[in-house]
């Protein structure tokens, strides 16, 4: 029977990809190894190579085909004895949209098996209320989040000579997510600087030379790595604003991918958004929507504190509306209403606010009315947004994929309690990522993050529905 | 002469035994003693203070050390960054801070470096280029590579002295630090203060390779064991390593070889070395009776050296008087420079 190529997964968070080219053609022979096709991800273009020898049998997704989704079959290829007669035997290519499911029987031989349902979720633009920060009538373009990030590093470059980023894979490879790329390009090496793999030295050099004040922006390939890193960010450049009387900070960015990202494991598996937040000197900030990673990133190079900046692998690839504006700046500090209600409020960040609009969606149609407060910096906390919504809905539900104890979850049902207690009808819900280590299994990964079924059924308890 | 044993030398690098160093002028020989002198006696002081319970927390004194800060700084030029860890005191009197502001924050008063909220471990001035007075044994070494980071970015030939003992030798940013630095040809002194004793463990009971200018070997960053006891050795070899940092070569390494005379804190009693050994270093290797005897011996007269005594101890008991009168921090204080 003829041998189904199948659209490859090429990143533990990839979706789908375009077909770019074709490089072998019908009837040609095919050799294992052989480079047969080019395919663009969102980050870069990879070759797919033939696992398989026979001759190519069948073109199923033709060169220039956007958006084919993992494990969709791309060709056939037929084995020696085999001909194109044969082709029929083979099982009928399925829909090619991203949105549809790959073949029952290609799942089984599938590289890397389509990422959860939640993964997939929608991009983050569909929101209700409009931004405070963006004037009536801007024009908007649609970005992914990556190229948000991009956006607001390069322009910051541009504006300021002391603005520079380091950290592994920045510059040649164009960032590890991509999120770097071209500003080796624009800006040279002396600004754009691959380091070593060496986390604990490159965050206490760019303390150092942010002591004298450069004002560096350090990628950690992702936040587990900066474990590593953890004291010179803590003990360096957290308290010396404060150990020297004010006379010695440092303006510093560390960001990267923060959280969960996709059948990773424990170690690369894990929000620290409770652990950056729990320490004064530092900002915090976790944004959800494509412009409001591009107008706080702008925020955080600017400050002259040092500020966490929490990225989503998982939303990397998301777009939204981003505005098009010289210079777009988001203040940090200040929580944004993304969607008015009046019956239950949810709080979240980051991807759990993925859940949040997915369950307002879901309650709305039992008719519970969700406000849905996206937080975006969880240091200094907006307290006073979440309060006046507690006191006009008289619920809440917090929704975060990091753990419960200890979490911003809890800090934020602290807040309620303590400053609209006579407002509440019912105790603050949280919803969490399951008190254990992530694990691999893609089934017991999905259970142990949050779901906008568990935000749906949080809500509905607090309102005794 | 060296104070501890020394490895035998085999690079080209390492301290040759040949002859003296350069000898100093009268000038210089008189400014070494004083600078020395302050330190030592406002360690003194210091010590005295925290007996009386002035100064809490911890304290950690430089005595014994003192050639090596004087005579680093001999070999500096204006804008050359200098950072340390927690043994600090003597650094700051050494780039010029005003003694009554150190020993105000070691009391915890208004008028210290730090406004009260640092203490001993935690000071600082952009104006004197200091940057610390850092608690973390071994974080101010990858922080010291960062000022040399932003010196080779704005390309103003300044260099940083980065200082850490043979304890934080062992620190594993250390090496992450030496790898980037030579690297990217950072113009960074990284100077290993070798006082024989990481808190209470000997270097050859921490130690597997006891001569620390080897210690970047490994990443071709050139080092030299220096007599850290003799002032005149540690301004030479400290003109050399800045030459060599300001042309563009990158780091380099040198080991000052010291003593400690005091325990590792004002907590310590020091039962890991006997009393002779201190005793020993102090009579035959201290770093201000060396400079002391070669100026009785070039006809300097004991009224002159009485002289800058007096001077030294006017500026320390003023210290004290001012670190023990200055009230203490404004209640308000507490909520001041989280942020800016």
């Amino acid at each position: 029977m003829p041998i189904q190529v199948l659209m490859p997964a090429l990143s533990p968070t990839m979706e789908k990809g375009n077909l770019a080219k074709w490089l072998k053609k019908e009837g040609e022979t095919i050799k294992s190894g052989d480079v047969i096709a080019e395919i663009e991800t969102d980050k870069a273009t990879m070759e797919v190579e033939a696992t398989d020898e026979g001759t190519l049998g069948k073109i199923l997704i033709p060169e220039g085909t956007a958006d084919v989704a993992v494990n969709t079959p791309i060709a056939t290829i037929l084995a020696d004895g085999e001909s194109a007669a044969d082709l029929a035997k083979a099982p009928a290519p399925a829909a090619k949209a991203a949105e549809s499911a790959p073949p029952a029987a290609a799942k089984a031989e599938a590289p890397a098996p389509k990422p959860s349902e939640i993964k997939a979720a929608p991009a983050p633009q569909a929101v209700a209320e409009p931004d405070p920060e963006v004037p009536a009538g801007t024009e908007m373009v649609t970005q992914t989040i990556r190229e948000a990030l991009r956006d607001a590093m390069a322009e910051e470059m541009r504006r300021d000579a002391d603005v520079f980023v380091m950290g592994e894979e920045v510059a040649e490879y164009q960032g590890a997510y991509k999120v770097t790329q071209g500003l080796l390009q624009e800006f040279g090496a002396k600004r754009v600087i691959d380091t070593p793999i060496t986390e604990h030295g490159f965050a206490g050099v760019g303390v150092g030379a942010a002591m004298t004040g450069l004002k560096p922006i350090v990628e950690f390939m992702t936040f587990n790595f900066a474990m590593q890193a953890i004291d010179q960010i803590i003990n360096s450049a957290a308290k010396t604003l404060y150990m020297s009387g004010g006379q010695m900070g440092c303006s510093i960015v560390f960001r990267g991918p923060n959280g969960a990202a996709a059948r990773v494991a424990a170690q690369h598996s894990q929000d620290y958004s409770s652990w950056y937040s729990n320490i004064p000197g530092l900002k915090v900030v976790a944004p959800f929507s494509a412009a409001d990673y591009k107008g706080l990133l702008k925020a955080a190079i600017r400050d002259p504190n040092p500020v966490i900046f929490l990225e989503n692998e998982v939303l990397y690839g998301h777009t939204g509306e981003v505005p098009k504006l010289d210079d777009f700046v988001i203040p940090i500090g200040k929580a944004r209403i993304v969607r008015a209600g009046s019956h239950v409020t949810i709080i979240s960040w980051s991807n759990g606010m993925t859940y949040a609009l997915k369950a307002a969606d879901e309650l709305a149609k039992d008719g519970i009315e969700a406000e849905v407060i996206d937080l975006r910096t969880l240091r200094p906390m907006d307290t006073e947004t979440i309060v006046n919504s507690v006191k006009k809905t008289g619920r809440a539900v917090t929704v975060e994929e990091g753990w419960a104890q200890s979490g911003v979850g809890a800090e934020i049902a602290a807040r309620i309690m303590e400053n609209a207690f006579d407002y509440l009808d019912a105790p603050v819900a949280r919803v969490s990522g399951k008190d254990v280590p992530m694990p691999y299994a893609s089934n017991l990964e999905k259970l142990a993050l949050p779901s906008a079924a568990e935000v749906v059924e949080a809500a509905k308890a607090v309102c005794y529905r | 002469m060296a104070a501890p044993k020394k490895a035998a030398a085999s690079t080209p690098q390492d301290k040759t035994d040949g002859g003296s160093p350069p000898e100093f002028t009268r000038e210089q020989e008189l400014k070494a003693l004083r600078d020395m002198l302050l330190i030592r006696r406002f360690e003194e002081k210091a010590g005295q203070l925290y007996g009386m319970g002035a100064i809490g927390g911890f304290c950690h004194l430089y005595i014994g050390q003192e050639a090596v800060v004087v005579g680093m700084q001999m070999a500096l030029k204006e804008g050359d960054q200098v950072i340390t860890g927690y043994r600090d005191h003597g650094h700051m009197l050494a780039t010029g801070m005003d003694a009554n502001g150190v020993m105000a924050e070691l009391t915890g008063r208004r008028g210290g470096y730090s406004k009260g909220k640092g203490g001993s471990m935690h000071m600082f001035s952009k104006e004197k280029h200091f940057y610390g007075g850092h608690g973390i044994v071994g974080a101010q070494v990858s922080l010291g590579t960062g000022l040399a980071f932003a010196n080779h970015y704005r390309g103003n030939g300044n260099v940083s002295v980065t200082y850490f003992g043979d304890g934080a030798a062992n620190q594993g940013q250390v090496y992450e630090s030496f790898n980037m630095a030579e690297l990217w040809k950072l113009p960074v002194i990284f100077v290993i203060e070798n006082n024989r004793y990481a808190m209470g463990t000997s270097v050859s009971r921490a130690s597997a390779q006891q001569d620390f200018s080897k210690r970047g070997a490994s990443f071709n960053i050139p080092g030299k064991q220096v007599d850290g006891m003799d002032v005149r050795a540690v301004k030479a070899a400290g003109e050399e390593a800045a030459a060599w940092c300001r042309a563009g070569k990158g780091p380099f390494i040198l080991e000052m070889q010291t003593y400690r005379y005091r325990g590792h804190s004002m907590s310590d009693p020091a039962k890991y070395r006997t009393r002779e050994e201190v005793e020993k270093v102090r009579h035959d290797q201290d770093p201000i009776e060396q400079v002391r005897n070669r100026l009785l011996a070039a006809k300097v007269s004991e009224a002159d050296l009485k002289a800058i005594d007096a001077e030294v101890r006017d500026i320390v008991n003023a210290s004290a008087d001012f670190a023990q009168h200055d009230p203490e921090p404004d209640a308000a204080e507490l909520w001041t420079d989280v942020y800016r």
